[in-house]
């Protein structure tokens, strides 16, 4: 198997576009945005105008013909060059999106898709909960049928964009002593009754996406609010990984391939012994590990895009890719700072900022340790062992 | 192996309890408001731990490395910036000690005495001259019984809140090395002003400040020494220096071991906690293996010291510094992991921890400086 990336004419045209919005119109503002740790509705604003945020959507509600897995990749790599709070933004809308997309009745989508894209709206992704995280099947919230309709009851934490999205995909039980057979999605309006936003998460880093507690009591959704089947939930979840883990390894991609500008740059400026640092071995050896772990995670993720695009199984190289381009992103942030010496250190400088943002790549979207589990699971799997 | 005395077992009590009862419950707010910690001056002080090396002469406890080492781990445990503060008052205090006349020991070193608070630095770093310290431009010139110095230095730890402390310069740069003097400033000099307090990513309570000197008038009996001195004054003090990072960098460290193990025990997830999970128990495996080898091999060092066991004992605390700070890194940014969304949330104190732990392995010689002092001194001269 020779799967290569799909990097048509189209694409880098489009990358070209992507790269110099995010340059010029969001990297002024990345250091604000961090320090304000408040959601950013300029950024919102061009994503729209350039299209990013219905990407995913079927073309005639502004999503491309094809491609829209790597396409996602793309323009998730290069704004988070700059700013990966920005660059999640996107993620989170197909992520939320991906419920509503796959799986329900034409009717129904066409209605939810044109209205997202008619008034800009965002889609929040709510499954993790405080007892649920890597655990999906061990959630909560329950949702139970009366009559036309379904009463959801749970909480819901870590949500991003939770609260500025105005739609959600919420996943449930509805069978009460259900395992994951028994998880549903539905989709919530957030102006329900019973539905409220909680507390916005004072974070680390990627601190100008918005994550926030989404508390529903007796929230009532018309049962045609379903997402697909009911007891689907568990197997949408699992299919929304195949296109977010790529997207989340483009993050970290986007996040290492800044940091590592921002050591090379500064190595070819800064003198120490009266040599550019970039000179000396020691620091030659910190670029070249950086550059390769990148242009390896750079396969991994455009690899498990275009198999993703093609339809195929994707689910080991997706999860490479996440598990190696976070941890690749982790390191490099870390070392850049270490290029950077003590103004690194400061926020005066920006790979600072790239190290708190980098962690999270290692933990949201599965934790690196489950994308382990994932991968040996398939590995195993392919020469008949099931674990 | 490393027994403690009933003296030295007392004093780490000591600093356990203030550093859990009073240190530990202000370390996050410290870090919000990167407010400079006057709560752990007075209680180091009033327990006789500000300045714990200080000759009994000069009115102080007198302690070993190891029991200082032992004290910044203690303190690092429950906040990385105020071990951080205990450091940068030893680096203040070793160069007079090592290098003045008697008649500034005496004046200078007693100020530091008993329950004081007066607080001290060392300014060596330039925003030219970090790892390359010989490539500082602020300059000294004799004129009649006083030096006029002129230049700026940067990243001050307690550089602005210091009521004295040793600043490096060429008095003849003509020399290289050798022309590198060390003096004496007080913080009402006419001609030092301060600039701004550094916005760091972690270790935000302390301070770290940028100094000017123009024209600043430094009387000559201020002079640490001889002319020229200087150079090898820094780097005893910083061969020391790297001891004292290393004990931090190990209290960092097995700060976030014990957050990452109470979290996996408490967490529950697959109808367990986490603690049961084998791939949590390989990291916390690792976590503490990695600590106990970088605690291991600071003690290690700092006995070196103590025994006078200087040549090797410089190597071991370059060994230590690098070994240690790595070690709270990785350590600091699994615990991130174990505690996974929470983790990354200010609510925990282990993202604070990580980004404490970054600077670690920057400051007082970057772990790459701290590889080549290590690796040309085990490899012996050319």
């Amino acid at each position: 198997m020779h799967q290569t990336d799909k990097m048509t004419e189209e694409l880098t045209i489009f990358r070209e576009a992507v790269s110099r919005a995010a340059r010029e119109k969001i990297a002024p503002l990345a250091a604000s945005i961090d320090e304000s740790g408040e959601f950013n509705r300029d950024v919102e604003a061009l994503c729209w105008d350039l299209g990013l945020l219905t990407l995913t959507f079927p073309p005639e509600f502004g999503g491309l013909e094809k491609d829209s897995g790597t396409a996602l990749c793309i323009a998730v790599e290069e704004i988070a060059r700059y700013c990966a709070s920005s660059a999640l933004l996107l993620i989170i809308q197909a992520v939320g999106s991906f419920p509503i997309v796959h799986g329900i009745a034409p009717e129904m989508r066409d209605r939810v898709l044109s209205r997202i894209r008619d008034e800009r709206e965002l889609v929040g992704y709510l499954v993790t909960e405080p007892s649920g995280g890597s655990d999906v099947a061990a959630i909560k919230t329950t949702a139970t049928r009366d009559g036309d309709e379904y009463v959801i009851n749970g909480q819901k934490c870590f949500a991003t964009n939770g609260g500025v999205a105005s739609l959600y995909s919420v996943l449930a039980k509805t069978f009460p002593e259900g395992d994951r057979k028994g998880l549903s999605f539905f989709l919530v309006e957030r102006d329900r009754p019973g539905l409220h936003v909680g507390r916005t998460e004072n974070k680390l880093g990627q601190r100008g996406s918005n994550t926030t507690e989404v508390f529903l009591d007796d929230v009532r959704v018309p049962a045609g609010n379903l997402l697909g089947q009911e007891g689907g939930g568990f197997r949408t979840a699992m299919r929304d990984f195949d296109m977010s883990r790529p997207a989340i390894a483009a993050q970290a991609l986007g996040i290492a391939q800044g940091a590592f500008e921002a050591m090379v740059k500064y190595s070819i400026q800064r003198r120490t012994f009266g040599k550019l640092i970039a000179e000396h071995q020691m620091i030659q050896a910190i670029i070249a590990d950086a550059a390769t772990q990148i242009e390896a995670a750079r396969g991994l993720v455009y690899r498990a895009a275009a198999l993703y695009d093609d339809g195929k199984r994707n689910t080991k190289i997706a999860s490479m890719a996440k598990c190696f381009a976070a941890d690749a992103a982790m390191k490099i942030t870390t070392d850049a700072i270490q290029v950077l010496g003590g103004y690194g250190y400061t926020k005066d400088f920006e790979v600072e900022r790239m190290f708190r943002d980098a962690k999270l790549t290692q933990i949201f979207e599965g934790t690196n340790q489950i994308q382990r589990i994932v991968i040996a699971r398939e590995v195993l799997g392919e020469v008949g062992v099931s674990i | 192996m490393f027994k403690l005395n009933d003296e030295q077992r007392m004093i780490v009590e000591t600093v356990r309890r203030i550093a859990r009862k009073e240190l530990a419950p202000v370390a996050a707010e410290l870090d919000v408001t990167a407010a400079f910690p006057h709560a752990a001056v007075a209680a180091f002080a009033e327990n006789g731990v500000l300045n714990p090396l200080l000759p009994a002469q000069y009115g102080g406890v007198e302690l070993g490395l190891f029991t200082f080492s032992m004290i910044l781990e203690e303190v690092a445990r429950a906040c990385a910036a105020s071990a951080l503060l205990l450091i940068a008052q030893s680096d203040g205090m070793l160069p007079i000690l090592h290098g003045g006349s008697e008649a500034l020991k005496e004046k200078y070193l007693t100020r530091l005495a008993d329950d004081s608070r007066q607080l001290t630095a060392l300014a060596a770093t330039e925003p030219s001259a970090g790892s390359d310290i010989m490539s500082m431009r602020t300059k000294a010139v004799r004129k009649d019984d006083r030096y006029v110095i002129n230049g700026q230095k940067c990243f001050i730890t307690n550089g602005s809140v210091a009521d004295f402390f040793v600043v490096y310069a060429y008095t003849d740069a003509s020399l290289g090395a050798r022309g590198i003097s060390a003096f004496v400033v007080e913080k009402d000099f006419p001609g030092l002003s301060y600039g701004k307090n550094e916005n760091k990513m972690g270790m935000r309570g302390s301070i770290n400040s940028e100094l000017f000197f123009e024209d600043m008038e430094v009387p000559a009996e201020n002079l640490v020494g001889e002319e020229g001195g200087g150079f090898v004054n820094l780097m005893r003090t910083l061969a020391m220096s790297r001891l004292f990072c290393a004990s931090q960098a190990v209290g960092i460290g097995q700060a976030a071991l014990d957050e990452a193990i109470a979290y996996s025990r408490e967490r529950i997830q697959f109808g367990n906690p986490i603690a049961a999970l084998s791939p949590i128990q390989f990291m916390v495996a690792d976590m503490a293996a990695a600590v106990e080898s970088a605690r291991l091999l600071t003690y290690k060092a700092a006995c070196l010291f103590d025994e006078g066991e200087l040549q090797q004992a410089e190597t071991n605390a370059a060994l230590a510094k690098f070994s240690a700070s790595d070690t709270a890194m990785k350590v600091t940014t699994d615990a991130v992991q174990i505690l996974g969304g929470y983790g990354y949330m200010k609510d925990y104190p282990v993202e604070r921890m990580m980004r404490d732990a970054k600077l670690t392995q920057i400051y007082t010689g970057t772990n790459q400086i701290m590889r080549l002092v290590a690796g040309r001194s085990i490899l012996g001269p050319k």
